[in-house]
C-alpha cells in the first residue's frame, strides 16, 4: 500500500523486473482506458474525411465496391477532375468572392465595432441588438426584394451581389470584432488621445495593432463562410456557369459524371483541402473566435 | 468644494457651454463617421428588404410584370390549397425539434468527454472541430456517398456487425435522420463553446458537491448543468435558428441521392425522396426563384421572419441579461 502512495519514479530499485514491467503495462492500460472514449471520438469524427480521401484515389470500379482501402492508388484522379470540369475557374471565382468579401467585411466592420465597443452614443444598444438580430435572421427572409434589386441593376449572373454588401454591413464580423475589442483596455486609447490622436488615429495606430488576433479570426471566419456559401451563389449565379464558385460546382459535379464516385470524392477532397490547410495554420484563432461568439455575451 | 464649482460656473458660463456643445457635436460627428457605412448597409440590405418583403407578400409578382396587389391571396393559398408548403413546414419543424435536440445533446456529450481527458485535449478537440469547417455542399456529398445503400462504407460496417443498414438518403423515413447525423458530425463549433463553459465551472463547486456525497450523475445535474445553462440556452436557440434555415444540406442531399444531373438546373429531384428533404427554405427558394412566384415566396418569408424573430428575441434578451451581469459583476 505504501508503495502505491509513493511517486512512481521513486519505485525501489530492488523490485523484481517482472513487477516493474507489469506496472508499466498497468500505467499504459490505465491511460488507454481513460482516453479510449476521447480517442474513439477523434477517430469517428475523422473517418468521413479519411474515406473521402481514400475513395478519391480508388479506381472507378473499386469505388463502387464496398472496400475501404484502395487496391491501387490512382493519384491521377486529382488531375483528371481538372480535365472533367473547369475547376480552376471555379476555384478562381471562389477566391475572388471570398477574398473581396473578407476585405470588405473588415473595412466596414472595424469602424462599426470600434464605435460599438469604445465610443458612447445614443442608440448604441439598439444598434448592437439590431446587428445581432440581422446575424440571426435566415437569409431567405430578405431575399425576394434583394434579388429583385440586383436584377434591376443588371448584376445577376455575376459575383457582385454577393460581394458588395460586405463592404457595408456584415453583422457577424461586427459582432465578433466588438467582442474582441471589448477585451482591449480603454486606457491605451485614452493615452493615445491625450497624446493628440483623434478617434480615427487611435483606432488605426493603437486598437488595430492590438486587436490583430481578433481581426485575423474575424477575417478567417468571413473567408470560410463565403467559401462554404451555397445559397447566395445558387441564387445569383445559378444560371451562369462561368461565375460559379466551387461550392456550387461541386454539387453539380457528381451529376455531370454519373457514378464516378472516385472523381466526385477527389473533387470533394480538393474543395475541403484549403479549409483544412487554413485551419491547421490558424487553429487557435478559430477556437478563440468560436468561444467568443457563444460565451462572452 | 461647492464654492469653487459655483465660482467657476459664474466666471465663464458662455465659454464653457460653447466648448462643451462643440465637443458634443464633434463627438456626434465622429460616431457618425464610424457607423455610417454599417448603418447605410443595414438599411439597404436589411431594413428595406424586410419592409419590401411584407409589401411583395400581398402581390402577385413574376419579376417581369409589375407587382399586382392581391390582398391576402398568397397567405390564404399557403394555409389552404397548397399541400407542399405543409410538407415543407413539417420537415422544418421535424428538424427544429430533432436536430436541435441531437445537436445540443451530442455537443454536450462530446464536450464533457473531452473536458475529462487528462492529456491530448487539444488534439481531440481539433479532430472533433475540424468537420464543422467542411463546406456543407462537399460534406453532404461525402455523406451521400458514405451512406450509399449498396457500396457505402457505413452499411458495409453495419453489415459486418450484423445490422441491416437501410437506405438512408434514398428512403423517405431515413433521409432526415441521415441529415441529422450529418449535422451532428459538423457540430464541433457548439462543442467548443460548451467545452469552454465546462472548463469555466469552478472546481470548488464539484468538490463541495462531492463532500456532500453527490455521485458523478448528480454532480452533472446539480452542478454542471446549472453553471452552463446560459450557454446551453444559446446552443438551443442557435440550433433552432440553424434548423429553420436548413437549406444547403437538404437540397444537395435530395438531388445528389436521386442522381440529379445538375443541382442548379432542375427542380425535378429537389426534396427527393418523396419530398422528405423538402425544407421550408428550399420550398421558398423553388417557389420564388424557379417558379418565379415572388409574391408567394415573400409571404413564406414573412412567416419565416415571424418564427425566427421569436427565437432571435429570446437570444437577444438572454444576451442582454448576461451583459448586465458582466457589467454588474
Amino acid at each position: 500500500m505504501t508503495t502505491l502512495a509513493e511517486p512512481r519514479h521513486t519505485a525501489p530499485a530492488s523490485e523484481p523486473p517482472k513487477v516493474r514491467v507489469r506496472r508499466q503495462w498497468d500505467k499504459k492500460l490505465y491511460w488507454i482506458a481513460t482516453h479510449s472514449l476521447g480517442i474513439a471520438m477523434g477517430v469517428i469524427f475523422m473517418l468521413p474525411i479519411l474515406f473521402v480521401f481514400l475513395t478519391a484515389v480508388m479506381s472507378s470500379d473499386q469505388a463502387l465496391s464496398s472496400n475501404f482501402w484502395p487496391k491501387e492508388w490512382h493519384f491521377e484522379n486529382f488531375i483528371e477532375v481538372f480535365e472533367k470540369a473547369p475547376l480552376l475557374q471555379y476555384f478562381g471565382n471562389s477566391m475572388l468572392y471570398s477574398s473581396l468579401a473578407t476585405i470588405g467585411a473588415l473595412v466596414s466592420a472595424i469602424p462599426a465595432a470600434y464605435a460599438l465597443s469604445k465610443l458612447k452614443f445614443r442608440g448604441q444598444n439598439l444598434f448592437f441588438m439590431l446587428t445581432v438580430a440581422a446575424m440571426m435572421l435566415p437569409p431567405q427572409v430578405t431575399v425576394v426584394p434583394l434579388y429583385d434589386l440586383w436584377v434591376r441593376l443588371g448584376f445577376t449572373g455575376t459575383l457582385i451581389p454577393l460581394i458588395v454588401p460586405y463592404f457595408f454591413f456584415d453583422a457577424f464580423s461586427i459582432f465578433l470584432l466588438r467582442q474582441f475589442f471589448l477585451t482591449i483596455p480603454k486606457d491605451y486609447l485614452e493615452a493615445a488621445k491625450i497624446d493628440g490622436c483623434n478617434e480615427f488615429q487611435a483606432m488605426i495606430k493603437v486598437l488595430i495593432p492590438m486587436a490583430k488576433p481578433g481581426i485575423a479570426a474575424t477575417a478567417m471566419f468571413c473567408f470560410l463562410f463565403t467559401w462554404n456559401d451555397y445559397f447566395g451563389p445558387l441564387l445569383y449565379t445559378g444560371e451562369t456557369r462561368d461565375s460559379w464558385p466551387l461550392s456550387l460546382a461541386i454539387a453539380s459535379f457528381r451529376g455531370m459524371h454519373h457514378v464516378e464516385w472516385n472523381l466526385t470524392m477527389a473533387a470533394t477532397a480538393l474543395i475541403m483541402l484549403p479549409v483544412i490547410v487554413l485551419f491547421v495554420f490558424a487553429q487557435k484563432s478559430f477556437v478563440k473566435g468560436v468561444t467568443f461568439t457563444g460565451v462572452k455575451g | 468644494m461647492t464654492s469653487t464649482l459655483d465660482s467657476r460656473a459664474v466666471a465663464s458660463p458662455s465659454a464653457s457651454t460653447r466648448t462643451r456643445k462643440g465637443n458634443a457635436a464633434r463627438r456626434r460627428r465622429t460616431v457618425f463617421y464610424f457607423i455610417a457605412p454599417a448603418m447605410l448597409g443595414f438599411l439597404i440590405f436589411f431594413g428595406y428588404p424586410l419592409i419590401a418583403t411584407l409589401y411583395y407578400s400581398f402581390t402577385r409578382y413574376d419579376l417581369i410584370n409589375a407587382p399586382e396587389f392581391v390582398g391576402f391571396d398568397n397567405y390564404i393559398r399557403m394555409f389552404t390549397s397548397e399541400p407542399l408548403v405543409g410538407t415543407a413546414a413539417y420537415n422544418t419543424l421535424w428538424l427544429v425539434i430533432v436536430l436541435t435536440f441531437c445537436r445540443v445533446v451530442f455537443a454536450l456529450g462530446t464536450a464533457s468527454i473531452i473536458s475529462r481527458l487528462k492529456s491530448g485535449v487539444g488534439l481531440v478537440r481539433t479532430l472533433c472541430y475540424l468537420p464543422s469547417l467542411a463546406p456543407p455542399a462537399a460534406a453532404t456529398l461525402a455523406f451521400v456517398f458514405l451512406f450509399n445503400p449498396e457500396y457505402g462504407p457505413v452499411n458495409a460496417f453495419l453489415g459486418a456487425v450484423g445490422i441491416d443498414g437501410g437506405l438512408w438518403f434514398n428512403d423517405p423515413a431515413m433521409s432526415k435522420p441521415a441529415l441529422t447525423l450529418l449535422v451532428m458530425w459538423g457540430s464541433g463549433e457548439l462543442m467548443i463553446i460548451i467545452l469552454a463553459a465546462l472548463l469555466d465551472v469552478p472546481q470548488e463547486q464539484y468538490e463541495a458537491a462531492e463532500l456532500d456525497g453527490a455521485g458523478p450523475v448528480r454532480r452533472f445535474w446539480h452542478v454542471t448543468i446549472p453553471s452552463i445553462s446560459p450557454v446551453l440556452l444559446f446552443g438551443v436557440v442557435n440550433s433552432m435558428i440553424f434548423a429553420l434555415q436548413f437549406f444547403t444540406q437538404a437540397i444537395v442531399a435530395g438531388s445528389a441521392a436521386a442522381g440529379a444531373a445538375d443541382v442548379a438546373g432542375n427542380t425535378r429531384f429537389i426534396g427527393a425522396p418523396q419530398n422528405s428533404t423538402l425544407t421550408y427554405p428550399v420550398w421558398l427558394y423553388v417557389q420564388g426563384f424557379r417558379y418565379f412566384n415572388m409574391g408567394y415566396a415573400a409571404a413564406m418569408a414573412v412567416l419565416l421572419f415571424i418564427v425566427s424573430a421569436g427565437f432571435t428575441w429570446i437570444l437577444v434578451r438572454q444576451l442582454r441579461k448576461s451583459q448586465h451581469q458582466e457589467e454588474g459583476g
